[in-house]
């Protein structure tokens, strides 16, 4: 029906954008959750090997943008350091 | 110095924006360049809030812990870290008092504060119609995360307004031949205090106790229910002990006597499934910042068929099919119905998430010596643990951490240091009511904060009680329970 595909590097590449921007989260709990949260989905989408459709593309790449707008925000805005984050920690890989 | 260092860090984001496709993220570079003068929001507050540090007691708590002598194998500080290295926030472990507003709410919210200001309400212009589409959608997501008709919903400020909508509604439509309600004790304060008041307009109320699991007795609700109730109102997930009253078996009760069931799920909506129709659920409170959405923001589920009527509180434009009139904020609306399609969309994670920390902070909690899990184990949502460590303080281990925010059992009175009602009910006495915590594990908590969390309550909750002499006598094997107390 329709010649849509997404190939393994576009994947790869949408993979890898989504991990730097939850990484620069200025805030530990939003940073870590987003990390958690693509990890664990991109491995899903590798194991079942989901089939990714239009709509789905899409989506991914409407998440995206919403991460990039809210790690910027994130870090116009600074707070103290957790007790649990150490202070020379570099988190923006 | 620190302004320089941040525009330098605000510019490679810009960089990326400008690569950016959509419309909406190119609308956002026109305004991400002024917030920075704002950005030294290096807010002092929060740093005197945290001053405690690491859990080095602050001044104030100082007068009712006292601190360990110099060079004693007791110390307040974790032993494995140092202190100086590390920030000083606490943790935030208190999810049943509000949560964080996840980012993606606030994206969704952005929008109204800097483009979409129509009043969703004037229907002669493209700017009105903007942002009630916007709502309808919200409404949607609000009402499919429940099964319900998107018409059935009707947004208020709040789970506050929303009980005293839902008590104060029916019993004033239907109070001329029905002059009854049923409530349980252990129920949030403001839906006793709307009891309160009905009682002072004449009605009855029946207030059923709880068995020491906390939960409510089928046969007693049985019994009660009169020829004249209009209304049980039995909350759905207890706020501080997080058990799940039998929802269904309530519904299907009220169902056949025909009397309405209000349930207060503030604490259950997007947390537990609901489903208003197998449910029998008539009125159903909800609350926006407890899922992660904004303040100030809630909805009554009202049903449509069989049809239940209300008084108004709030009368004027009648908007929301005349039930609670009033403009609507677009923002607030939107940003709710986001945080509802997430929950609905984060749903297994989530649930796996918090049932994974909540069972490694229970089991590593219960394991310390003379404590209990309050509240049922089995009907309970997992994020809420309320632990009693017995021979401790509960307000002392709280201001021994500082690092950690929670919350005591008795949290809605914790201005007077009243001992929880809900514990009381549960047939606590005094002693085990004021030894009580309540932990709230959610979205954004991670392993590692529940790891630091264990190991500071452990070891405060050990230190606690080598200086309480009644715990000496516990371990010299002295039954408390034998011993005349002078002045008793
Ligand atoms: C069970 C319960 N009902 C009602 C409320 C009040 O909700 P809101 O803050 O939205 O008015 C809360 C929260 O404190 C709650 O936990």
């Amino acid at each position: 029906m329709s010649s849509f595909s997404v190939t393994r590097p576009q994947i790869n590449t949408l993979y890898r954008s989504f991990i730097r921007y939850a990484s620069e989260f200025e805030d530990y709990n939003f940073r870590h959750y987003f990390l958690r949260k693509y990890k664990t989905e991109f491995r899903k989408l590798k194991e079942e090997n989901v089939k990714i459709t239009p709509e789905l593309w899409n989506s991914y790449q409407k998440e995206l943008d919403v991460l990039k707008r809210q790690s910027a925000i994130s870090k116009m805005y600074h707070f103290d350091r957790l007790v649990v984050e150490r202070l020379d920690e570099k988190h923006h890989k | 110095m620190f302004r320089s260092q941040l525009i330098h860090r605000v510019l490679p984001a810009n960089k990326h924006l400008l690569n950016l496709r959509s419309v909406s993220s190119t609308a956002f570079l026109s305004t991400s360049q002024s917030p920075i003068s704002n950005a030294s929001v290096k807010s002092t507050p929060i740093h005197s809030a945290a001053a405690a540090g690491a859990g080095a007691a602050s001044a104030n708590a100082s007068s009712t812990i006292p601190q360990p002598p110099k060079g004693s194998s007791i110390e307040f500080k974790l032993s494995k870290r140092d202190p100086n290295q590390f920030g000083s926030r606490p943790i935030y472990l208190d999810m049943q008092a509000t949560t964080p507003t996840d980012p993606r709410v606030l994206d969704k919210m952005l929008q109204f504060y800097t483009g979409l200001y129509g009043n969703p309400h004037s229907s002669t212009h493209a700017y009105g119609w903007e942002t009630d589409k916007a709502i309808e959608e919200a409404r949607t997501h609000v009402a499919n995360l429940i099964h319900a008709d998107p018409k059935e919903i009707i947004f208020t400020s709040g789970a506050t307004e929303c009980n005293n909508m839902a008590l104060k509604g029916v019993a004033r439509f239907y109070g001329k031949t029905k002059k009854h309600i049923i409530t349980s004790q252990t129920e949030h304060k403001c839906v006793l205090d709307s009891c309160r008041r009905l009682q002072e307009e004449g009605f009855e109320i029946t207030y059923l106790p709880v068995d020491k699991e906390g939960l409510i007795n089928m046969e007693d609700l049985e019994k009660a229910i009169r020829k004249d109730t209009c209304l049980v109102s039995i909350m759905a997930v207890n706020n501080e002990i997080g058990v799940i009253q039998p929802l269904e078996e309530i519904g299907k009760l009220c169902r056949k006597n025909k009397v309405f069931f209000h349930t207060d799920a503030a604490q259950a909506y997007g947390k537990i499934p609901i489903d208003v129709n197998k449910l029998h659920i008539d009125l159903m409170s909800i609350s926006s910042h407890k899922i992660y959405g904004p303040m100030g923001m809630g909805a009554l589920y009202v049903r449509r068929r069989p049809r239940v009527r209300i008084e108004p509180i709030i009368n004027g434009g009648g908007q929301e099919r005349g039930l609670r009139s009033g403009t609507l904020a677009p923002p607030l609306v939107a940003g709710f119905g986001e945080a509802a399609r997430l929950m609905a969309s984060e749903y297994d994670a989530d649930h796996a998430h918090i049932l994974k920390l909540a069972n490694k902070l229970m089991d590593n909690l219960l394991s310390i010596e003379h404590t209990q899990l309050n509240g049922s184990r089995e009907q309970r949502f997992p994020g809420c643990v309320n632990v009693s460590f017995a021979y401790v303080e509960g307000e002392s281990l709280l201001m021994a951490l500082k690092d950690v925010a929670l919350s005591s059992g008795s949290a809605c009175t914790s201005a007077s240091l009243e001992p929880s009602y809900v514990l009381h009910a549960l047939g606590a006495d005094d002693a085990l009511a004021h030894s009580s915590i309540r932990f709230g594990i959610g979205r954004f908590t991670t392993e590692e904060e529940v790891d630091y969390v264990i190991d500071a309550i452990t070891q405060r909750v050990n230190f606690l009680r080598e200086l309480s002499p009644l715990y000496e006598m516990v371990k010299e094997g002295i039954d408390l329970n034998s011993i005349e107390w002078a002045g008793h």
